[in-house]
């Protein structure tokens, strides 16, 4: 039997897939602002942050007023208490494409302090947890979910590469290297953040599929 | 790992007919002291039927035939005087049914007719029952007025002090709240969450969301088989069977 409940959630699946691509976006274009040393581009990153904070609010809305009205319970309980956490993650990944937005602004101006490797590299490292924990999302995949958090030590160790090289190939040995290599530093931090969070909602679905716990679990993995 | 209460009933095997109507396949289930055990499950999936055979109510009915085994306590019900069993094992059924005397004389019914004479012991039974059921409050003062003047919660509340005043071991409810108001349903539940510190209970209930809130541990029944038995925050949160996820949402039933 089709419920009317059904259709309602159906409409909060939309709504968290529409967040998920704006916040796909935000990353995608305030990791090219970074490439391109674009200006306008990390503006807009900054700007439409607005949409994303707007859409959390309405999703967290259609939520608490599904759980008030319905009372769902099992599969459905767990669909909607995961929505709401997902939401949450999304809207920080937005957060961070912000932050790292900031950075890019702060470093436009001046000349750049070597060539990116590692961080395009953790930057396509975010980008594919991020699609890969959305992509698990909508297709219940636990296989591709656990892949997702099995993936976030990757990001740690790109993470460290770059912060050691920062540190002690540039900082270390001229301290006026720090205003240009401290955002590199930070944006760094920012795309490892991103990770985290990507792994957050992998370990979400995990649950919402199969109610099994793997958050500070790694062994029921 | 969950820590259970001492069993209480055993179910081993249970199966149960009226005539060729083949209503309870193959029930095995631990009840246990102390905790509310909800029964849920969908129209004739044989959840009263079971409800009624812990004591032996069925065996009123005609064409009841049952084999398997029921151990109460560790004794086979069958074993039990049924007069007995019923005595420990009261029923607090879907309608009120108060009888057409005062207040205090519903309360005390029973236990007059199990021989309890002495006027001053009636009361005091009459008393505490009504206490029990948290409905002493609302009516010590017109304990001879007729029950029929209670409202539909109270009168349930009435019917629990009655089945309490022959004090039972257990008490089985059917489908308790099925005609009250939400306020006098909350009132029946909490009173059940305060009886159960000393009394073993079963529910059988349509209302799925009564059973998530009230029970300790959910059997949900279908077609006369046991499909799912655990604690209750399992059950709601993540069901085992398939079965059990469909009608708990609301997707049959």
């Amino acid at each position: 039997m089709e419920r009317h409940f059904d259709e309602e959630l159906k409409e909060l699946n939309k709504e968290i897939l529409r967040m998920s691509l704006l916040t796909q976006e935000a990353i995608y274009k305030s990791i090219e602002s970074l490439k391109n040393r674009d200006r306008v581009i990390a503006t807009e990153v900054i700007a439409s942050d607005k949409k994303v904070d707007e859409l959390e609010l309405v999703i967290d809305e259609r939520c608490i007023d599904l759980i008030a009205r319905y009372q769902p319970m099992a599969t459905d309980l767990r669909f909607i208490a995961t929505a709401m956490k997902i939401n949450a993650e999304l809207e920080r990944i937005a957060d961070l494409a912000v932050d790292i937005s900031q950075r890019v602004l702060e470093l436009v101006d001046k000349p750049l302090l070597k060539p990116l490797i590692d961080i395009p590299k953790l930057s396509a490292v975010a980008q594919g947890m991020v699609r890969d924990a959305i992509d698990a999302l909508v297709r219940k995949d636990v296989e591709l979910a656990k892949n997702v958090v099995l993936s976030d030590p990757d990001a740690d160790k790109l993470r460290n590469s770059v912060q050691e090289e920062l540190i002690n190939d540039y900082m270390a040995r001229d301290a006026k290297t720090a205003d240009r290599a401290v955002p590199l530093l930070l944006i760094a931090r920012h795309l490892e953040r991103i990770c985290d969070h990507a792994t957050n909602i992998a370990e979400d679905v995990i649950y919402m599929v199969e109610a099994k716990v793997v958050k500070h679990h790694p062994e029921e993995l | 790992m969950v820590k259970n209460n001492p069993i209480k009933f055993s179910i081993k095997n249970l199966n149960a007919w009226f005539g060729s109507l083949h209503v309870l396949k193959a029930i095995n289930l631990e009840i246990y002291a102390n905790e509310i055990l909800s029964i849920i499950g969908p129209a004739n999936s044989g959840k009263s039927t079971f409800l009624r055979t812990l004591n032996r109510l069925n065996e009123l009915y005609p064409g009841f035939k049952m084999t398997g085994s029921v151990f109460y306590g560790g004794e086979d019900i069958q074993k039990i005087e049924a007069e007995v069993l019923r005595k420990r094992v009261g029923t607090v059924f879907a309608l009120p049914l108060p009888l057409p005397l005062s207040i205090a004389d519903n309360v005390a019914y029973g236990a007059k007719i199990h021989g309890i004479k002495d006027k001053k012991k009636l009361e005091e039974i009459t008393e505490e029952s009504l206490k029990k059921a948290f409905l002493w409050e609302e009516v010590k003062d017109r304990l001879n007025e007729s029950a029929f003047k209670l409202s539909g919660g109270q009168q349930q509340r009435l019917c629990i002090a009655r089945t309490l005043a022959v004090k039972p071991e257990v008490i089985l409810f059917d489908e308790p709240c099925s005609g009250l108001d939400p306020i006098s349903t909350a009132k029946v539940e909490e009173t059940m969450f305060v009886l159960k510190r000393e009394y073993t209970i079963v529910l059988v209930t349509n209302n799925v969301k009564q059973a998530a809130r009230v029970g300790d541990k959910t059997a949900f029944f279908l077609s006369g088989e046991l499909i799912e038995f655990d604690i209750t925050e399992k059950i709601f949160t993540a069901p085992s069977d398939q079965r059990t996820d469909g009608y708990i949402r609301g997707e049959f039933g």
